[in-house]
C-alpha cells in the first residue's frame, strides 16, 4: 500500500507532462455572443512588451505656424512631392525619418552629402515612393488605418529594412517535381505559423488587386451545388486557411478576433474588426502593387527576394503582433503633412541624373500618386 | 484493494499447442514464446503467426507502399537525413493539383500518390480478405471483417469515392500527418462547418459511444472477475455468478442492462455505425451539400446568434469600386 501515494502522485501529474499548455494566469476577454467561444486568451508572461515610441531627435523642435518658411518645394531643389510643405515642416519631418528609418545611418543613408538634392542614392527614390505610399494610407485607406494612421516608424522601427516583409517563393511557384513542397509541409516557413498549410499565400492574395474580389473566400455559398457556380478547391481552402493563420499570428489573436467559428464565411456573426481587415487586404494589395512592385528595378540585388521581386509588406510588416500597431498609438497627429495629400499628379520613379537644378514649379512638386482604393 | 487488476494477474503457462491447418493452407511461421511482460497485458504466449499468401502480399503492397510515401517525403527535404527526422510530421506527398481532374498525372506532380494509394489500397483489402479467410478457416463468423470493411469504407470515401464524384484527385487526402490533419480542417471550413453535417454528428455519437460502451463493458467485467465474470459464457445462465452480479448492477442503477451477448452488439453496431456514418458524411460533402451551416439553417437546427451588425464590405461599397 505504501506504493498508492506514489501512483496518485504520478496519476495527477501526468496532465502536465501531457499537455502543450501555458500554465501562467491567462487574460480572458469575452468578444463575442454567450455560448459562441468568441474568446480572446492572452497568456500573461508572453504579452508583447510595449512599444518604443520615437521623437527623441524631433520632440522639443517647436513649429511655429506664423513663421513656417516658405513652401518646401520653393526653397530646395528637386522636392518632388513634398513641396506642399513649409520649410520648417519639411525639416523637421526629414529629422523625423532620419529617426524612424536611419538613425544610426543617418541623412547620408538617401542623401549625398555633397549635394542633397541629387537623386543618384537609390534609398532616396525608395524613401519618395515610400512617403507617397504613407500618405496615400493615410487618406485613401481611413477604412483600416482610421485616424490613427502611419509613419515610417510603423513598418521601421528605426530600422532601414522593416523587421517583417515578404517576397515571393520561387518553390510555391514552381509547385512540381518530386522535391518540391509545393509551397507547403515546412516547420521553418513562419507564415504558416508551424502547421503545414501553404506558406506563400502572400503572392497569390496581396500582390496586386484582385478583379474577381472573392478568391479568399472559398466556403459554399449556399446549401447545394449550384451548376455554373464558382467552387473553391480544398487546395484552394488550404492557401486562404494559410492566409488565416498568418494574420492570426501578426496580429496575436485567435480566428474568433473576427469570426464566429460556427460559419467562418457569414458576415452577420462577424466582429466589427473582420471588416477592418478586409479593408486592411485590399489597403496591402494597393501599397505592394502600386509603390513597391514599381521600385523594382530601383532596388539593388540584395533587397530582392530569390524570384527577383523586392521585400513586400504584409500584416505583421505594421501589426507586429499586435492587433493595433503600437497599441493605437497615433503618430500622425504630430505630423499632420503625412496624412494628407497635395494635388495629384504622378512621380517618377526611375531616378533622376539629379546634380543639376531641377525645375520646382509646383505641378512638379505636388507630385503623389492619389491611389484610388483598391475596393 | 486487495484485489487489483489492472493488469491481467495470473498467468497461466501450459504446453504451447495449435490447431492443425486444413488442406492447402500454409504452415505457420516461428516458434513459439513465452512474454511475461506482455502476458501481463494479454496471452503470454507469442507466436506462432499465420502469414500465408494474402499476408504476404498485403505485407508486400503495403511495404511498397510505405517506401513510396516515405521516399518522397525524403525528397522534399532534398534527402537529407536530419532534416527528414525532424520534419517527419510536416512531410507530405500530396495528391495531384486540381487542373490534373481524375488523370493521371506525371509521378512528380501525384503520380506517385495515386501509385501510393493503389497499393495501399491493395494492401488494405488483401489483409481484409485475410480476416475473412481465416475467420472461416476457424470455423468463426467473419464479424470482424465486416468490421473493418466499414473502416475500409470511410477510407476509401475519403480518398477514392468521393474524388471520383468530384472528378479530382485534388480533392482526397495527403499522405502526411500535419497535411492530413490541416486537410481535415480545410474539408469543414470550405464546406461550411461539418459540426452541422447530420452525418457527422451520428459518426460522433457512435464514436463516443463506442468509447462509453468499452468502459462501461470493460469495468463490469473487471470489476466481477474476482467471482471469474472474465467465463462469461459459463456463467450466462446460473444463479448467483459474476454474470449475473453484473447485470443486476446496471439494472438496478439504470433499469436495464445488456446481456452478456448483447453488450458485444451493442459494441460491434456502435463500432461499425461510426466509419460507416462518417463515410456517408464524406459522400454528401461537395455533391449533395455546398455549405452545411446553410443546409444546417434551412433545415432550422443552426442556432441564431443575434447579428453583430458587421455587414460585407464587398455588398457595402457595391459597384462604386
Amino acid at each position: 500500500m505504501t506504493r498508492a501515494p506514489l501512483t496518485t502522485a504520478l496519476l495527477a501529474g501526468l496532465p502536465l507532462a501531457l499537455a502543450a499548455c501555458e500554465v501562467g494566469p491567462k487574460d480572458i476577454q469575452q468578444t463575442g455572443h454567450r455560448g459562441t467561444g468568441m474568446v480572446q486568451l492572452a497568456d500573461r508572461s508572453n504579452l508583447p512588451g510595449p512599444d518604443r515610441i520615437p521623437g527623441e531627435t524631433y520632440r522639443d523642435i517647436v513649429l511655429d505656424p506664423n513663421n513656417l518658411g516658405e513652401p518646401a518645394g520653393e526653397f530646395y531643389e528637386n522636392v518632388q512631392v513634398l513641396g506642399d510643405l513649409k520649410t520648417e515642416e519639411f525639416n523637421r519631418l526629414m529629422i523625423a525619418i532620419t529617426e524612424w528609418v536611419s538613425p544610426e545611418q543617418g541623412c547620408n543613408y538617401c542623401h549625398n552629402p555633397e549635394n542633397m538634392a541629387s537623386d543618384e542614392v537609390y534609398t532616396k527614390v525608395v524613401a519618395r515612393k515610400m512617403i507617397q505610399m504613407t500618405r496615400a494610407i493615410n487618406v485613401n485607406w481611413k477604412d483600416h488605418v482610421k485616424d490613427t494612421g502611419v509613419t515610417c516608424w510603423t513598418c521601421h522601427r528605426g530600422q532601414p529594412v522593416p523587421a517583417h516583409y515578404w517576397t515571393t517563393d520561387p518553390e510555391s511557384m514552381a509547385r512540381m517535381g518530386m522535391r518540391s513542397r509545393r509551397g507547403q509541409n515546412n516547420p521553418d516557413a513562419m507564415p504558416a505559423v508551424y502547421s503545414s498549410l501553404p506558406y506563400d499565400p502572400f503572392t497569390a492574395y496581396i500582390l496586386e488587386k484582385d478583379p474577381s474580389e472573392r478568391r479568399i473566400r472559398v466556403s459554399g455559398t449556399s446549401a447545394y451545388p449550384m451548376p455554373g457556380m464558382r467552387r473553391a478547391t480544398l487546395m484552394d481552402t488550404e492557401m486562404t486557411y494559410g492566409f488565416m493563420m498568418h494574420f492570426s499570428d501578426s496580429l496575436g489573436v485567435n480566428c474568433t478576433f473576427c469570426h464566429n467559428t460556427h460559419s467562418f464565411s457569414d458576415w452577420s456573426g462577424s466582429t466589427a474588426q473582420r471588416a477592418i481587415s478586409w479593408y486592411g487586404i485590399r489597403m496591402v494589395r494597393d501599397a505592394n502593387e502600386n509603390y513597391i512592385t514599381p521600385l523594382t528595378s530601383v532596388f539593388p540585388a540584395s533587397r530582392l527576394g530569390p524570384a527577383g521581386d523586392p521585400f513586400k509588406i504584409n500584416c505583421a510588416t505594421c501589426h507586429q503582433g499586435k492587433n493595433k500597431p503600437m497599441g493605437g498609438y497615433s503618430m500622425i497627429r504630430e505630423f499632420p503633412e503625412l496624412a494628407r495629400l497635395p494635388v495629384a499628379a504622378p512621380a517618377a520613379v526611375t531616378p533622376t541624373t539629379a546634380a543639376a537644378p531641377q525645375p520646382t514649379d509646383s505641378a512638379a512638386t505636388a507630385a503623389v500618386a492619389v491611389a484610388t482604393p483598391a475596393g | 484493494m486487495a484485489y487489483q487488476n489492472i493488469f491481467t494477474q495470473i498467468q497461466v503457462v501450459g504446453p504451447a499447442h495449435g490447431v492443425p491447418l486444413p488442406a492447402g493452407d500454409d504452415d505457420r511461421v516461428g516458434t513459439p514464446g513465452v512474454s511475461r511482460l506482455l502476458g501481463r497485458l494479454g496471452n503470454a504466449q507469442i507466436g506462432p503467426i499465420y502469414l500465408g499468401r494474402l499476408g504476404l502480399a498485403s505485407l508486400v503492397c503495403g511495404f511498397i507502399a510505405f517506401e513510396i510515401i516515405g521516399l518522397n517525403m525524403w525528397a522534399s527535404v532534398d534527402w537529407d537525413p536530419v532534416q527528414f527526422v525532424r520534419q517527419l510530421f510536416w512531410l507530405s506527398l500530396e495528391p495531384p493539383r486540381p487542373e490534373y481532374g481524375l488523370s493521371i498525372p506525371p509521378l512528380a506532380e501525384g503520380g506517385w500518390w495515386l501509385i501510393a494509394g493503389f497499393f495501399l489500397t491493395l494492401s488494405i483489402l488483401l489483409w481484409w480478405a485475410r480476416t475473412y479467410v481465416r475467420a472461416r478457416r476457424l470455423g468463426m463468423g467473419t464479424h470482424v471483417a465486416w468490421a473493418f470493411a466499414s473502416a475500409i469504407f470511410l477510407y476509401l470515401s475519403l480518398g477514392f469515392f468521393r474524388p471520383i464524384l468530384m472528378g479530382s484527385w485534388s480533392e482526397a487526402v495527403p499522405f502526411g500527418i500535419f497535411p492530413h490533419l490541416d486537410w481535415t480542417a480545410a474539408l469543414s471550413i470550405r464546406y461550411g462547418n461539418f459540426f452541422y453535417n447530420p452525418f457527422h454528428a451520428l459518426s460522433i455519437v457512435f464514436l463516443y459511444g463506442s468509447t462509453l460502451l468499452f468502459a462501461m463493458h470493460g469495468a463490469t467485467i473487471l470489476a466481477v472477475s474476482r467471482y471469474g465474470g472474465d467465463r462469461e459464457i459459463e456463467q450466462i445462465v446460473d444463479r448467483g455468478t459474476a454474470s449475473e452480479r453484473a447485470a443486476l448492477f446496471w439494472r438496478w442503477t439504470m433499469g436495464f442492462n445488456a446481456s452478456m451477448e448483447s453488450i458485444h452488439r451493442w459494441a460491434w453496431w456502435f463500432a461499425v455505425l461510426t466509419t460507416l456514418t462518417g463515410g456517408i458524411g464524406i459522400l454528401l460533402t461537395g455533391t449533395v451539400v455546398d455549405n452545411w451551416y446553410l443546409w444546417a439553417v434551412e433545415h432550422g437546427f443552426a442556432p441564431a446568434y443575434p447579428p453583430t451588425g458587421t455587414v460585407d464590405p464587398l455588398l457595402q461599397q457595391g459597384a462604386a469600386q
